[in-house]
């Protein structure tokens, strides 16, 4: 997919400081594989676990949260820190390395990722994981709470932006359709939506379960500023999520589609969408984690 | 003001104006602000059903009209607590108790933000809307969610003790009120505290425990009864969770005999946490949990459907004599 934000977005005018130099670039790439690898060490520990839904989304996580999110090491509780919530909460796992990374909570939690007792479940959970700024796993829930903690501002005199990223399969759950109705009326201009588009559900295509389309059209009729990327050009992504997160100018709440791979990294995830939810035996773990470390994402 | 408001009246927006009634909500709101609280309140395109349209008026900015969009509301309130807001959300109690039960137990409860939640027009009360909008269920629903506290005041002078003592409550809370013209039962000096209940009168024969409208109802079915000879004591348990085991205990063993009086279910609703109370104490005393039997409510104007289902006060008597001569 080479879909660039320049071309979808007559950005090419736009200012070269909005994209990310050499050095970020090859950061951000680090850090994506950095999700993957995890993933696939956490997801061990557990037995099981959304590998395909989560390297769909590495780019995009690493673009927000090593680069486009305001944000403070090692202080998750810091009050004008961007928000992120997440509808596709089953993708926490590649998450929570990054929150250990950034200091909000101790790596060694992650070496006991779902074991009894412990803060790291399949989903996140705020009340237990420093870094999670709102409860994920009821799909569809994910916008209403972002909203409302856009709507907040009006009345607390944050500075902060809120991202909401949400699956695709997501967009059936009828909620969603409340809170970007809501957004609009209330002119959410701080809340910026992202659709992982990576085209499947656990029981298939999104268009075989129960189509989207025309996806791009329908935030647009709802009142929506829409861009669609690759999310996985981390160039791309990297532009289009500053160039959002810095327009003061606009009334509205935005919405990226963001078009991924489902798997993205290893070469039989993306061919079989059953991958949603597995568990690797160590030997193929250890050659799709080669796999991934042999490779130049984004 | 012309001539008083019937009880089976539906006027819908001029009514409002009239109903002194449906001040209480507003006016504890507003209260909360004056004191320093940082409240906004929705409502789901009811807010001359609840009364909060005289907040609207008072306090524009703090006011979201959220259209019928019941779910979007609750999870988009448990986002704004996150923030140091605290939202009031009222809507109808079928919608709320019901449609949005996930929502709370997710966003609201499970998340612990301190979301206020107002589920009006409870029960019966809605009288010929139907079932729809009757909601003898809530009390169940609500009652099962961990960490959330479950206020059921009997008249608007209870309601504002209520949401004055919720501002050093920090968990959040389901209220359970009517539709703003519940008979008066309280003077507007009553306090309110979370896991007290108040006891009307003290008896050796029966107790009977009620929340809502119906405390007024069973107050005058006590008095009559006493009045006949019968020594009968009334608890208004509007703090369904936490309950007030004292209050209970110290009345099964007074009392020969407990009764619940509920508009709601008999099964999940304030009958059954009393049950459990005295179940859990090993006490062995009688109880006669009186309210909707396990059947969805007939069609009618609401105080046709108070006397059909003996929820007035000669219906809880006619009851609890009966219970009495087992």
């Amino acid at each position: 997919m080479t879909s660039s934000t320049t071309q979808a977005d007559g950005l090419a005018g736009a200012s070269n400081s909005l994209h990310p130099d050499a050095a970020r670039l090859d950061r951000l790439r680090d850090r994506a594989q950095f999700i993957r690898l995890e993933t696939i060490r956490l997801i061990d520990i557990a037995k099981t676990g959304h590998y395909s839904s989560v390297f769909s989304a590495a780019e995009i996580f690493a673009a927000l949260y090593y680069d486009v999110m305001s944000l403070r090491q090692g202080d998750p509780d810091w009050a004008d820190r961007d928000r992120f919530t997440i509808g596709k909460g089953h993708a926490a796992v590649g998450l929570f390395p990054i929150y250990a990374d950034l200091g909000f909570f101790p790596a060694g939690w992650l070496d006991d990722y779902t074991r009894l007792g412990s803060p790291l479940g399949d989903h996140p959970d705020m009340r237990k994981v420093p870094g999670v700024d709102f409860s994920s796993g009821s799909i569809g829930h994910a916008l209403s709470n972002g909203l409302g903690i856009a709507l907040g501002q009006r009345w607390t005199g944050g500075d902060y932006k809120v991202f909401c990223m949400m699956g695709d399969g997501e967009m059936q759950e009828g909620q969603v359709w409340e809170a970007a109705t809501c957004a609009a009326q209330m002119k959410a201009a701080n809340l910026i939506a992202i659709v992982d588009r990576n085209g499947f559900q656990l029981d298939g295509r999104v268009e075989d379960v129960m189509n989207i389309e025309p996806l791009a059209e329908k935030w647009r009729a709802f009142g929506w500023e829409v861009h669609e990327v690759d999310g996985h050009d981390l160039t791309a992504l990297t532009a289009l999520l500053r160039r959002v997160r810095a327009d003061d100018n606009r009334t509205r709440p935005c919405c990226i589609i963001a078009h991924t791979r489902k798997g993205k990294g290893v070469d039989y995830m993306e061919r079989e969408p059953g991958w949603h939810l597995g568990w690797l035996e160590p030997g193929d773990a250890q050659r799709a984690a080669d796999e991934i470390v042999g490779k130049v994402i984004g | 003001m012309s001539a008083p408001l019937s009880p089976d009246s539906w006027n819908y927006r001029e009514l409002n104006m009239k109903n002194p009634g449906l001040d209480h909500l507003s006016n504890g709101l507003a209260r909360l602000v004056e004191r320093g609280q940082n409240v906004v309140a929705a409502s789901a395109d009811l807010k001359y059903s609840n009364g909060l349209n005289r907040f609207a008026e008072a306090y524009p900015e703090r006011y979201l009209s959220c259209g019928i969009a019941e779910q979007n509301m609750v999870s988009m309130a448990a986002g704004l607590a996150t923030c140091g807001v605290v939202p009031w959300v009222a809507t109808f109690a079928s919608f709320l108790g019901l449609l949005c039960a996930e929502q709370i137990r997710m966003d609201v409860a499970y998340g612990a933000q301190p979301v206020r939640l107002v589920g009006h027009h409870t029960g019966i009360a809605l009288g010929f809307y139907g079932t729809s909008h009757h909601a003898t269920e809530d009390i169940g629903t609500m009652r099962s969610i961990a960490d959330l506290t479950i206020v059921s005041p009997a008249d608007g002078a209870q309601l504002e003790a209520a949401i004055a003592a919720s501002e050093t409550w920090d968990r959040p809370i389901y209220f359970r009120i009517g539709r703003g013209r519940d008979p008066v039962v309280y003077g507007a000096d009553t306090t309110f505290t979370f896991g007290r209940a108040q006891i009307h009168g003290e008896g050796t024969d029966l107790t009977i425990i009620a929340c809502g409208q119906p405390v007024h109802e069973a107050i005058r079915a006590a008095q009559a009864m006493n009045a006949a000879g019968l020594s009968v004591g009334v608890i208004d348990m509007a703090s369904i969770k936490p309950i007030d085991r004292d209050a209970i205990l110290e009345a099964s063993a007074r009392s020969g005999r407990l009764m619940t009086v509920e508009e709601h279910n008999v099964l999940g609703g304030l009958g059954s946490a009393v049950a459990e109370v005295l179940a859990d104490e090993g006490m062995g005393v009688k109880l006669k949990r009186h309210g909707v039997y396990d059947e969805y409510a007939l069609i009618g104007p609401p105080t046709h459907l108070y006397e059909h289902y003996r929820l007035d006060a000669a219906g809880i008597r006619r009851e609890a004599e009966s219970f009495l001569a087992i």
